[in-house]
């Protein structure tokens, strides 16, 4: 069955990780979109009702986008991890099932409401649509990070004779600590994207000439709560999210940071191949005694490397895991860069007129998207060989029934599909794009 | 508590057939009903609002059986493999053509995404009665409560089944049938001219194939599932559920025969759905997922639910999340009352 296995894991993987690039700028957006309709609302000013409309059109896209390539997920737990779905069903089950029940009834009403009502609705309405869109979006992001989470750190369950796992404490599942640090971190990333996406097309308009005044709207908007998020992302969200991980995970840390060997002054590698076949980094370029401090806020300190952990405990794809960390990380303090040096120019008034950093912020468009991938490989693949961390293995989660070769099928399957799909999204989304907000209002008087 | 859940998810699967029951009509039927390209964008845009929230029933309907039923979830879904990944291959491409249609106005755009709406509402309809059929039939549950089948082996009933065999063909021509009925009538319900007479029409062609497939794969059911039968001798009232289906049926062509009452003869289509499916869980019940191997590993509400404690705290946020969505339901349907022109007008 090791075949099987592997297709089962690369089936998901492939599937969620399309999946989740259309959810990370529909949440990120979805607040964006609440704030200026906050503006328009406020101050009346219909520039911002024809950027929101501008902005809602190309949430409506990725928001199909995000309905179509979800539903597929929600059904997977069954079809490719039905031992997983049958042992932990009765706790994750309530998480999934909750979100169907109390996110995608609200968005999938509202959405409607938002893109197609604002004339019935009047401007408060749809003021009041746009929240509840946010509303929904962002409920949907915390009960899936809840789930997550609780495979992450397994929490208020009991373990019946027969090995199924129940549910034990609602509040403690949904209050689970690590899901209100994890989702913190990746709302922040979603906003993000959302952010960069916005400064991205807000440049593009700028730099073509265009459209100036909504330019100048969107890279303004994207900058200022760019620089927010990225902050937040490292600290506190990212920071404490690691810690958690160095408290609870060992062996995820050790596997993220290439350490191979304990230490009491753990250092953190800033560069460096892992050799597995070794157990060694090479071309190392540490920093000393950093992550010791990371970890307990202290110069020296005892983090356990893999030498500590049987073999058959540790990550199986190490290098992944140290990589998608290390480029998470590189990006995250290089948007940090960005954001700063922007926000300042925007605040000296220079930016809209600074041609190499709208250039920048407009080629920096995907790698939020990349980033954000990577953080979930590092907690997807770093939380391997489990699949609940401590309980159940990924390979006793798979489905017993389903063959290796009908899991190919339906993966090709999906890549298919998926490829068509990403085609039409970018070439819809280039349409919008191209049209543009629309001219600018006139002065009203 | 099980009993309960076991009502709770045959409802949302009810609503669910029901709503998108009607959208999926409307994808069948639309080649037929629309001939024009305005025409199309009516019945696009009498779907259009609502098709989205309605597929969210089956979104809504797995989840709850996943939580409440861990087992059930687990082994039904892993042994409809395949059929079901098809399931969400169509319903990614039935989305998508919905979605997608209206962005570009050009002559090979359109009539791409209509045919891609048809044919996925199409095999969707009749994979969903399948699915149904093979649920009525049992499946060839092992001891520790799992099966697998491939999408058709000899078409017979014998011990190493298909997805696809006789039977289940005949279910899935019902649906179809069924559905094609039910979306002609919201179509009619929903549109004015000569779209509306289309789907009058179609909708009363669609009546008599539903009336003789009604009486084939209830003598069907009958004959190849002995528990159907023991469950109406044992629980005589669970009668009313094929009486509902029997008076929608009569309803549909009773409305259907007047003016002006679309409407009614959508709800009577309703009915019609709704008794069948009670009929079935009715049928099989306490059965969750009958073996055709051995009576004893038949999963059933006992053996394939959640732990008690999960189950009650469950019926605490089901009931007010599905307030909550009614509410929703309730605004929605209403800011959409009334008829489409045939221009959009957003």
């Amino acid at each position: 069955m090791e075949e099987a296995l592997g297709l089962h894991r690369l089936h998901f993987a492939f599937t969620v990780t399309f999946h989740y690039l259309f959810p990370q700028l529909t949440m990120g957006l979805a607040l964006l979109i609440f704030i200026m309709k906050t503006i328009a609302v406020r101050t009346g000013d219909e520039h911002y009702n024809r950027s929101v409309r501008f902005w809602a059109r190309i949430f409506g896209i990725t928001f199909a986008m995000g309905v179509v390539t979800g539903i597929p997920m929600e059904f997977q737990f069954g079809t490719n991890w039905a031992e997983f779905s049958r042992i932990t069903g009765g706790v994750i089950g309530q998480t999934l099932a909750m979100e169907g029940i109390f996110s995608f009834f609200l968005e999938s009403s509202f959405l409607g409401l938002l893109l197609f009502g604002e004339k019935r609705l009047g401007q408060r309405g749809h003021w009041f649509a746009s929240f509840m869109v946010f509303l929904g979006s962002w409920m949907s992001g915390y009960l899936i990070v809840a789930t997550d989470a609780w495979m992450q750190h397994p929490v208020a369950y009991s373990i019946a004779p027969d090995g199924v796992i129940g549910l034990a404490s609602f509040w403690g599942l949904i209050l689970n600590p690590w899901a209100l640090w994890q989702y913190a971190h990746n709302m922040c990333g979603a906003v993000i994207t959302g952010s960069f996406v916005m400064a991205a097309i807000g440049s593009f308009y700028l730099l073509s000439g265009r459209d100036q005044s909504y330019g100048k709207t969107f890279v303004r908007l994207g900058v200022t709560v760019g620089l927010i998020a990225t902050i937040l992302q490292l600290f506190p969200t990212g920071d404490t999210q690691g810690r958690l991980i160095a408290e609870h995970q060992p062996t995820t840390l050790a596997a993220m940071e290439g350490l191979f060997q304990s230490s009491p002054s753990a250092p953190i590698a800033v560069l460096g191949q892992p050799d597995i076949q070794n157990n060694r980094l090479d071309n190392p370029l540490m920093i000393p005694h950093a992550l010791s401090f990371l970890t307990y806020r202290h110069w020296i300190g005892q983090v356990r490397g893999l030498d500590t952990f049987p073999a058959s405990d540790w990550p199986d794809r190490i290098a992944l895991v140290y990589y998608s960390y290390h480029i998470m990380v590189g990006l995250g303090t290089i948007f940090i860069a960005i954001m700063i040096l922007s926000f300042i120019q925007l605040r000296r008034g220079k930016l809209f007129e600074s041609r190499p950093f709208l250039w920048v912020l407009m080629l920096s468009c995907p790698f939020p998207y990349i980033a954000n991938t990577a953080g979930w490989i590092t907690a997807e693949a770093g939380r391997q060989p489990w699949l609940v961390y401590g309980l159940l293995r990924t390979s006793a989660g798979e489905s017993p029934s389903v063959s290796a070769g009908n899991t190919l099928f339906t993966l090709i399957g999906f890549m298919g599909l998926y490829m068509v799909l990403g085609i039409l999204f970018l070439f819809l989304v280039y349409r919008e794009v191209e049209e543009g907000p629309g001219p600018e209002p006139a002065p009203q008087s | 508590m099980e009993t309960i859940w076991f009502c709770l998810v045959a409802v949302m699967i009810a609503i669910y057939v029901v709503l998108d029951g009607f959208d999926l009509g409307a994808g069948i039927i639309h080649l037929g009903v629309a001939r024009t390209d305005a025409e199309r964008r009516a019945v696009l845009a009498a779907i259009g609002p609502v098709w989205d929230g309605n597929e969210v029933w089956l979104l809504a309907a797995g989840g709850t059986l996943f939580f409440a039923y861990p087992l059930l979830y687990a082994s039904a879904f892993s042994g409809f493999y395949l059929p079901l990944m098809i399931v969400l291959w169509l319903l990614v491409l039935r989305g998508i053509s919905i979605e997608f249609r209206s962005h570009i106005e050009s002559p090979i755009w359109h009539p791409f995404w209509d045919a891609v709406f048809f044919l996925s509402s199409a095999l969707l309809a009749i994979f969903f009665g399948a699915a149904l059929g093979n649920v009525v039939r049992g499946v060839p549950l092992n001891s520790s409560g799992y099966f697998f089948e491939p999408l058709w082996t000899d078409f017979t009933l014998g011990p190493s089944p298909g997805i696809l065999d006789w039977y289940t063909i005949l279910v899935g021509v019902a649906s179809y049938l069924a559905l094609t009925q039910h979306g002609a009538l919201w179509i009619a319900h929903k549109t004015i001219g000569a779209v509306r007479d289309r789907a009058r029409h179609i909708a009363r062609g669609a009546w008599v194939g539903v009336v003789l497939f009604t009486v084939i794969i209830t003598w069907a059911t009958f004959r190849i599932q002995p528990r159907v039968p023991e469950s109406f001798a044992q629980r005589p009232w669970g009668y009313i559920f094929p009486a509902l289906a029997l008076a929608g049926l009569v309803g549909v062509r009773w409305f259907l025969r007047r003016q002006d009452y679309d409407r009614t003869a959508f709800f009577a289509s309703c009915a019609y759905l709704l008794g069948m499916l009670t009929s079935v869980v009715f049928g099989v019940y306490p059965d969750v997922l009958p073996a055709s191997t051995d009576p004893s590993y038949s999963l059933t509400i006992f053996n394939a639910k959640a732990s008690d404690y999960g189950l009650r705290i469950g019926l605490v946020w089901w009931l007010i999340g599905m307030l909550l969505a009614a509410g929703y339901f309730t605004f929605l349907y209403r800011h959409v009352a009334g008829k489409v022109g045939t221009e959009n007008e957003s």
